[in-house]
């Protein structure tokens, strides 16, 4: 049963329009550029959606947009799940699928949500689904609705129900470590402190959260359960205990350490015992990251002079230099199929994200033109990079379309947000 | 602080906490929390500001950043830097000798050098060039005849700026290592 992008027809001149305003103010999700080919769909209202706590539609029109490959065509019908649409006027509006769908609040407080989606070219449906959920659960229905659509157009799996964590600052004094849904709302607090916290990372079933806090006044690694906030120290050595990154089977942390002078690389069970050590140069070497195959592991050295991204295989042996552009990378993330290196690169004053292959002396691309670019993560079916940036002053989280087109501001408190890093799929 | 004020900011916590969603971890009571506020009038002076605007956040009205009276008067205990070096300079040569000579007067003394640089690049690289500039700092008063086991050197890299700001005149005034006694 086809279900690529191409089974629909797309119109060159969809690309002719301009950028994407604004999708709805009530997100506060700001979408800039223009994908070359986008699929336009129409997500119609759900019937009885303004009289629910959360509505359906807006989360996934808003979600198809941010992903870059769909361009949101405006529906207002009246129209649900039940309905036979007529596919010459909505092919009018200029749209080749279509979602409409309902939320009815059931006996016992739950809600059922439902949807279908239309091939309006074809005039055929294409998949219906119904789920009841809590209140709590709506804005995940959505999400999961959302991914339904993405999947069955495109061939590949959606991110919208997935989660991120990222770190808010607020004041000079006010640390928050947060789990959000990937469209950045419904954060939850997973700890609060007065001294910084930096570097988390998820665990690969996406579990817990391995991070640096400072709250006994250095760098000290924990490990901490996101559901019940269990949290342990697993790295609190002499001088500072940074960089976590998890192994893809979950069993090991590779660390920063000081503890023999300066900055060098280690890695550790989970729980922080069978410390090894893994580079052995009088240089820096941070920001430890697994490859997708847990063999090699790529980070940062300027055992060159200036911070580049290396590689080394996890067991030990010859280090290898990934990245040559310019005189200074730092923040490697790669892809999840292993062939995408994103970085941050500085040229003067500023830092901006690019991608280049994984493997030595790939040319590398800018994604973006900002200047103050951070911390790349990249989403679980390796379609879209978060990174944090600054917008009018304030610090900011963005994802972005591999090429760079489709741009998207997370949504967030006043609070400035940084160190963003994109769970794995599952919740 | 007193131990009920204290303890009320922890019940205030705890209602916060019950409120949310999902596991929330409070960082409560650290002993360290309870040792720094002696840092003085300054200290409480920004934490009774600071409580009004918090509301049931009692962790904001703890004021840690500034808990070392010594790195503020006039910085004879802060040695700074250039851009992305670690180098430290001539002139400040008698800031290395002064805390020296706190080691080598009393072997039972402690030091802390905590390394720091400016906001520019990421958090974990410059973690690490904060680490390496409070290493050069212990190692010139290690020359000078202290005991590497009485200095640990630890850094913030770029999460504790002393001043706020974008441009080269704040920067180079994050660029530094402070030597403390904790």
């Amino acid at each position: 049963m086809p279900s690529r992008r191409s089974f629909l027809t797309m119109a060159a001149g969809l690309a002719a329009a301009g950028a994407a305003g604004p999708a709805l103010a009530q997100f506060r999700v700001e979408i800039s550029g223009v994908g070359a080919t986008q699929v336009p769909i129409a997500v119609n209202r759900f019937r009885d959606e303004d009289r629910a706590p959360q509505a359906i539609a807006p989360i996934v029109r808003a979600d198809l947009e941010r992903s870059g490959v769909f361009r949101i065509v405006d529906a207002n019908a009246t129209l649900d799940e039940t309905g036979s649409p007529s596919f010459s006027e909505w092919r009018g509006k200029g749209a080749d699928a279509l979602a409409a769908g309902s939320l009815t609040r059931l006996a016992d407080g739950r809600f059922d949500v439902r949807f279908k989606l239309w091939d309006v070219v074809k005039g055929a449906d294409l998949v219906g689904q119904s789920s009841a959920v809590p209140a709590a659960d709506l804005r995940l229905a959505a999400h999961r609705i959302a991914d339904t659509i993405y999947e069955r157009l495109t061939g590949e799996k959606g991110v919208f129900s997935t989660r991120i964590a990222y770190v808010s600052k607020a004041g000079a004094n006010r640390y928050q470590l947060r789990v959000a849904d990937a469209d950045g709302e419904g954060g939850q607090v997973a700890l609060s402190s007065v001294e910084p916290i930096i570097s988390p990372s998820w665990s690969p079933d996406g579990k817990q959260l391995a991070y640096v806090s400072f709250e006994s006044r250095k760098a000290v690694v924990y490990t901490q359960d996101v559901a019940t906030g269990m949290r342990r120290p697993v790295a609190n050595f002499r001088g500072s205990n940074s960089a976590p990154a998890w192994s893809p089977d979950g069993q090991s942390l590779a660390v920063t350490l000081s503890r023999e002078g300066g900055s060098q690389l280690f890695v550790m069970s989970r729980d922080g015992s069978n410390v090894r050590r893994l580079t052995t140069s009088q240089a820096i070497d941070t920001e430890p990251v697994f490859a997708p195959d847990g063999r090699t592991l790529y980070f940062v050295s300027d055992r060159g002079g200036g911070p580049q991204v290396y590689r080394i295989p996890v067991g030990g042996g010859a280090v290898e230099r990934v990245t040559f552009l310019g005189a200074y990378n730092v923040s490697p993330a790669i892809s999840p199929d292993g062939k995408t290196l994103a970085f941050i690169s500085r040229s003067g004053n500023a830092f901006r994200l690019h991608v280049q292959d994984a493997s030595p002396g790939g040319t590398a691309r800018a994604l973006t033109d900002t200047t103050d670019d951070e911390h790349p993560s990249f989403a679980p079916n390796g379609r879209l990079i978060m990174y944090a940036t600054r917008a009018q002053g304030r610090e900011v989280l963005m994802t972005t379309t591999l090429d760079g087109k489709i741009k998207a501001r997370l949504a967030s408190a006043a609070a400035d947000v940084r160190e963003p890093v994109w769970g794995p799929f599952g919740r | 602080m007193t131990s009920a004020r204290s303890t009320l900011r922890l019940a205030a916590l705890a209602a916060a906490l019950a409120l949310a969603g999902c596991s929330s971890t409070k960082l409560d009571t650290p002993p360290p929390v309870e040792d720094r506020s002696q840092g003085g009038a300054g200290a409480a002076g920004a934490t009774d500001a600071n409580a009004g605007r918090a509301g049931q956040s009692g962790v904001t009205s703890v004021d840690l950043t500034k808990n070392n009276s010594m790195a503020d008067d006039g910085g004879s205990n802060v040695v700074y830097f250039d851009f992305d070096s670690f180098v430290v300079k001539d002139e400040f040569r008698p800031v290395v000798e002064a805390n020296a000579r706190r080691l080598t007067s009393d072997r039972k003394r402690h030091l802390t050098v905590e390394g720091h640089t400016d906001e520019r690049g990421s958090s974990e690289y410059n973690l690490a060039l904060g680490q390496k500039r409070a290493e050069a700092v212990a190692k010139s008063m290690q020359l000078l005849g202290a005991n590497e086991s009485q200095i640990e050197s630890v850094s913030f890299g770029k999460e504790r700026p002393a001043v706020e700001g974008h441009d080269e005149a704040a920067w180079a005034k994050n660029r530094r290592a402070e030597i403390v006694a904790r």
